[in-house]
């Protein structure tokens, strides 16, 4: 569940953004519109803990983030929250396999190599599992990266504009794939994008001017 | 996974930058660690062979010279003194013992020296075959001469004038081997030692005057160095005297007492195997430098290399701290890699250095006579371990802290 209230955020002393209050249930699938400059990555990476010192509130399963030390909220972010991006920004030093196993290593969890299998096929991308990140296929490297955000069962995915990069064939299979897989996992889902295509795909929105 | 597969997946990522850093950093460490091996087993050599020698007296001349040829038996004599001036040396009551040399010849480029069993006995060598020599002719041969000159008990053999092989052969008389001396790690090791007396034998070609001197008068009190002969005969001579203190008073009195001799000269080993060191040392300074020269460039380019990477990993450092990473444990991962780099590098050379100080000894006659060998390890490689342990963790601190910094949301928005 996400909260956030009365929150804003100064990046510069004469340019503070002020976001609406709003709530998202556990499961729910989320929108979070608006225009470039609107805020809405801005608005996500406070939403993920990625920037600190704003005003207000922001609760993730009940939890302040305000309130947590910075390796409090590294930990937290790693074992609650999945993030996938535009650019899947894997590792191309390691295997498809090791890139899946970093959110577990990192998040201080016990990697499984049965979660990873079971993974790696729901996204039908099994017979990747030894190859290098560079091998893959653009397709590919987008399942790779959206592997890696559930592989830690996150209660929360958090997408940045995941396909503005992306024709309308695969724009629309890799918001299915997002859908499907936060449904699996029991996720909330919530994608800032200024993409038009994807308004029809969702019910909840928030729009942000 | 663990921080180690990360590490090492980013260094085997760029194979030939980290090849080269490896390469340049074991060349360093290769050259210090045979320069290490090298120096320290030749001081010990040195202090092992001039071990119970105080002093040593000779012919006037170069007193590195008495010292190298008298202890070290590289060099050649500076002449012969009297044996009745020596027996007044030793005669001293400063002197605890005094042991005669009567070098001059040699055997396949292995010195003949005259002497008495107190010489062997400095070097606490044992037999390994047969017996010490006992009569005029007869020889004990060092543990090196016997395996390598092939020479066996009760062969015989004619001796060489000079050290070299070349040298004018005394047909007229033969050594016979008597004994074989066990390993003494020592310059007993290539020797061959007999009575005083055999080498006057070999330089007497008329008849042999010291054996009718014995027989003449036994009243006549005999000399303690070499007892064959009559305290007072004054046309023998022999090479040098080594001499072991009483007390060390004698320090102070015995050079000065010596040396107002006209025809004596009195050298300390101690001082001068240290003046040869100084002298070496410049060498080993440049080679040294040389090496460090070496590391320093490593240093940089190791730098340099993790520097640009972490330019190229800015994302990995973001999305890997949106996975949970802490800063530290970016920290560390830079730093391991810093260290793994030079710990390998560093490991790789010590390999090279103990691999080439073991060729050359295999090879090389001079080194295998002095002694010097590639299996051999000293504390000090430790000390050469660790410094690059940390070498490679200051040239990452910069990077390491770099990524520390690594301000999450600024690298993923692109800005």
């Amino acid at each position: 569940m996400i909260s956030v209230s009365n929150l804003s955020f100064t990046y510069s002393p004469n340019s503070e953004m002020s976001f609406p209050d709003f709530t998202v249930n556990s499961g729910e699938h989320f929108l979070l519109l608006g225009d470039s400059g609107s805020g809405k990555t801005t608005l996500l990476y406070l939403l993920g803990g990625l920037l600190r010192n704003y005003t207000g509130s922001v609760r993730i399963n009940d939890v302040a983030l305000e309130n947590l030390s910075e390796h409090a909220l590294d930990k937290f972010r790693g074992q609650h929250m999945g993030f996938v991006f535009q650019r899947n920004h894997l590792i191309s030093a390691l295997t498809v396999e090791q890139n899946l196993m970093m959110p577990a290593y990192l998040a201080g969890l016990p990697v499984q190599g049965e979660r990873i299998e079971s993974v790696l096929s729901s996204l039908k991308i099994s017979d990747k599992k030894k190859s290098k990140v560079t091998k893959l296929s653009q397709g590919q490297a987008q399942r790779a990266a959206i592997a890696r955000a559930i592989i830690n069962r996150p209660s929360i995915i958090l997408a940045d504009e995941p396909t503005s990069a992306l024709d309308d064939k695969h724009c629309h299979s890799v918001i299915s794939l997002l859908m499907e897989v936060a449904d699996q996992n029991k996720s909330t889902l919530l994608i800032a994008t200024h993409d038009q295509r994807l308004k029809s795909e969702f019910s909840k929105k928030i729009l942000l001017k | 996974m663990n921080i180690f597969t990360l590490v090492w997946s980013y260094l085997k990522a760029r194979p030939l930058n980290t090849a080269i850093n490896i390469l340049l950093l074991s060349l360093g460490i290769a050259v210090i660690t045979i320069l290490l091996l090298f120096n320290n087993q030749l001081e010990e050599k040195i202090s092992d062979n001039a071990k119970g020698i105080d002093l040593v007296v000779g012919a006037k001349g170069s007193p590195l010279q008495l010292i190298l040829c008298n202890i070290f038996h590289v060099d050649l004599p500076t002449g012969n003194i009297k044996l009745f001036e020596a027996e007044r040396i030793a005669k001293n009551r400063l002197i605890k013992t005094a042991i005669p040399l009567a070098l001059g010849d040699s055997y396949q480029g292995y010195r003949i020296a005259g002497t008495n069993v107190n010489y062997p006995e400095l070097y606490e060598a044992t037999l390994a075959q047969g017996a010490w020599w006992k009569n005029n002719l007869e020889v004990t041969i060092g543990a090196n001469v016997a395996a390598l000159s092939k020479l066996k008990l009760n062969d015989e053999f004619a001796s060489a004038h000079g050290l070299s092989q070349e040298g004018h052969a005394h047909n007229e008389h033969h050594y016979i081997v008597k004994g074989i001396m066990k390993q003494t790690n020592s310059v007993l090791d290539n020797l061959i030692l007999t009575n005083v007396e055999s080498v006057w034998i070999m330089h007497e070609t008329s008849d042999n005057p010291f054996l009718s001197d014995s027989s003449k008068n036994i009243s006549t009190k005999h000399s303690s160095l070499v007892p064959s002969v009559l305290r007072t005969d004054s046309s023998k001579e022999i090479t040098s005297l080594l001499i072991k203190y009483r007390s060390a008073l004698a320090a102070i009195q015995l050079p000065r007492l010596v040396n107002s001799q006209s025809s004596l000269q009195a050298a300390a080993p101690a001082y001068e195997t240290a003046r040869l060191f100084s002298i070496l040392g410049v060498g080993v300074d440049i080679m040294m430098s040389f090496a460090y020269v070496l590391i320093l460039i490593s240093a940089l380019s190791i730098f340099i290399a993790l520097y640009n990477s972490l330019k190229e990993r800015r994302y990995d450092m973001a999305v890997m701290r949106t996975m949970g990473a802490s800063r530290t444990k970016l920290l560390m991962s830079i730093l391991m890699e810093g260290g793994l780099l030079t710990l390998v590098g560093s490991l790789i050379g010590l390999l090279m250095g103990h691999s080439v100080l073991f060729i050359l000894s295999n090879i090389l006659e001079q080194t295998q006579k002095a002694g010097i060998t590639g299996l051999i390890f000293y504390s000090q490689e430790w000390i050469i371990l660790a410094g690059s342990l940390i070498l490679g963790v200051l040239c990452s601190l910069i990077p390491a802290i770099q990524a520390y910094k690594t301000d999450i949301s600024t690298v993923l928005s692109g800005n």
